[in-house]
């Protein structure tokens, strides 16, 4: 290289730079958490989390919406973990190297990649208005569940086939067979890895708005059956802070989703650390 | 027998098996040997599969199947409610149309996507442009010489930066950036660099972790074999290092910008949503409207012919998304292919 600059100066140059990046990235995501949480929690008090709101939202709480999310959330639970993790067992323990299985695998990757507005507008032509559903936690539920089902199905496969093969042959040498060999041995071994995929899925699915605009409604009542409308808080937050509501209240609604995230995230994190076998990468 | 179907254990462990069949003991026996075999490998010595073992592998069959008939699913019913006006229109003029006008108050309405395709373009290179060379910087920072306590620090950072909501950082972005960008640099506020800069923190843990990997994955020999030629840290990294972990970078970013051209909420709020193409085309400071916020803003009250060109748009939405997806793929596969 024929730079003025000799090779010592600047590689003290360019790692002085890297730090900077680092330090910038560092500091935009303290910023804005800093400035979700300084603005937003004045505004957390019991009556904001227990009470329904009043003047579509301006006051009162956002009680409903809270309910919303968690009856959205368990649907989308009770639906992708079954399905999910058969899936998954599917793909690392039956599946045969063929054709069918790179479709299905081809499929999941798919799935994984399709914007999640498109699956909202599928989710209201499906789910909505051709089966039936109408706006509702159902349909909602399942539409956020078409989300997040690659995901559990990809993390689900890797806690797989990282239990190592030796556990199975014991298995089966004794006489067991596949599925039981499957349930009772390998599936526990990977029960840790498989909980931190859900629960980071669940953690995607909290914050999703895109997907549950036209499937679940937008009600600020209580939902009292399944085939309710509600209004899930990220739907609510974009209300607020898009009609100019309330700034307030949209930095309140900020922080409770913001918390649930991030539990979520802890959760992950703390199952990851007591059982420490299996990375879960983003 | 089955001896051709001994993939795994070492030979001795092989032979041994073999001795077994030859001394011909029980079937059940030789049977358990084959347990050694990777279960990926059928075993076709004659065994009665239960009933109930058969049922379970077809459950499984079929929840694994679901991720394909969802998908199926999607394009049938996308296609079923977009090909009207798609055929009415013309692919062509639909893409191509300058103009975005539904409801026609007099006149025939018109569906021309054309600045919202380019708009979707605008703010997702944009925000490449900013979180490409950032992202870059911190994966190397974090790969290369980040000291342990700080590669943790940036790590658990990215992992909830990831975490956090689009439409909180949108919210962020329209109560902080959009008045910054009105009072700093003129225009609406609303605009290309608002929705370029959020987009941006959206993109940025993902070019982060895939370029962290794809640069963690170069082999150690190369950075030993260039440092002993006497190149400095930063040479290495420069000119072997980011070299070799090229093609996963692509991927990292190539998926970056499919994400972010899907992206809906967090660049809804703040790029200000005009459905014309910025004027003079370079401004960054004007707003447009991309193809996510279309679909999304409309949706709630179109009917007919209106509906039927969202879904129509959001076709389109979805072959960009997948063309570059696939892009992104075969670039990660051909990154594994060279290695080993």
């Amino acid at each position: 290289m024929t730079s003025l600059i000799p090779p010592a100066t600047s590689d003290r140059a360019a790692k002085v730079m890297l730090w900077v990046s680092a330090s910038i990235a560092m500091l935009t995501l303290l910023f804005i958490l800093g400035y979700i949480v300084v603005q937003g929690l004045p505004v957390l008090t019991l009556s904001f989390l227990l009470e329904s709101p009043r003047l579509s939202g301006a006051e009162g709480g956002i009680l409903p919406a809270i309910v919303g999310t968690f009856c959205l959330l368990l649907v989308t639970l009770l639906s992708a973990v079954p399905i999910g993790i058969g899936a998954a067992i599917y793909l690392a323990e039956y599946a045969p190297e063929g054709v069918v299985t790179r479709i299905i695998s081809f499929g999941v990757e798919c799935l994984a990649g399709i914007p999640s507005i498109v699956i909202g507008l599928f989710g209201y032509a499906f789910l909505v208005i051709y089966l039936g559903f109408g706006f509702s936690i159902l349909s909602g539920g399942l539409a956020l569940m078409f989300m997040i089902l690659p995901w559990v199905v990809r993390v689900s496969e890797e806690s797989l086939k990282a239990v190592p093969g030796g556990l199975r042959e014991g298995s089966l040498a004794l006489g067991a067979t596949k599925w039981q060999t499957v349930s009772r041995v390998v599936l526990p071994s990977a029960i840790p890895g498989i909980t931190t995929g859900v629960i980071l899925g669940i953690g995607k699915a909290i914050g999703e708005t895109a997907v549950i605009m036209f499937t679940a409604g937008s009600s600020l009542l209580m939902p009292t059956s399944l085939f309710d409308p509600v209004r899930a808080l990220p739907y609510h937050l974009y209300i607020l802070a898009s009609e100019g509501i309330s700034d307030k209240m949209a930095y309140g609604s900020s922080v409770v989703l913001l918390v649930m995230v991030l539990v979520m995230n802890l959760a992950a994190v703390a199952i990851q650390r007591h059982y420490g076998r299996h990375h879960v990468r983003n | 027998m089955c001896t051709d179907h001994l993939r795994g254990g070492g030979d001795i462990e092989n032979a041994e098996t073999n001795r077994y069949i030859s001394e011909d003991v029980d079937q059940r026996f030789i049977l358990l040997d084959f347990a050694r075999v990777p279960l990926t490998c059928k075993i076709t010595v004659d065994v009665r599969m239960k009933t109930s073992e058969r049922i379970i592998e077809l459950l499984l069959f079929l929840s694994a199947a679901t991720a394909v008939l969802i998908v199926a699913l999607i394009i049938i019913f996308l296609l079923k409610e977009g090909l009207l006006v798609l055929v009415k229109v013309g692919i062509v003029d639909f893409c191509l149309g300058m103009k975005w006008n539904p409801i026609a108050i007099a006149g025939e309405p018109s569906y021309g996507i054309f600045p919202m395709i380019v708009a979707s373009f605008y703010v997702a290179i944009g925000s490449l442009i900013i979180a490409v060379p950032l992202g870059l910087a911190c994966a190397v920072f974090l790969a290369e010489i980040a000291p342990s306590w700080a590669r943790s620090i940036l790590k658990h950072a990215i992992e909830l930066l990831v975490g956090i909501p689009s439409v909180i950082l949108g919210f962020v972005g329209l109560v902080l950036l959009v008045p910054f960008i009105r009072d700093h640099f003129g225009g609406w506020g609303f605009s290309i660099l608002a929705g370029s800069i959020i987009l941006a923190i959206m993109a940025l843990p993902r070019i982060i972790s895939i370029s962290d990997d794809a640069i963690r994955s170069v082999p150690r020999e190369y950075k030993e074999a260039s440092l002993a030629l006497g190149a400095t840290h930063w040479h290495t990294i420069r000119k072997v290092i980011l070299p070799s972990a090229r093609s996963g970078i692509v991927a990292a970013v190539i998926l970056a910008m499919a994400t972010s051209i899907g992206e809906t909420m967090a660049v809804l709020m703040v790029v200000g949503n005009t459905p014309i193409l910025p004027a003079p085309i370079y401004d960054i400071l004007d707003p447009v409207r991309p193809m996510t916020s279309n679909i999304l803003l409309e949706m709630s009250y179109a009917t007919g012919d209106h509906a039927s060109a969202l879904f129509a748009t959001g076709i389109v939405l979805f072959i960009v998304v997948a063309v570059l997806n696939v892009i992104s793929h075969t670039a990660l596969k051909s990154k594994m292919g060279t290695r080993r």
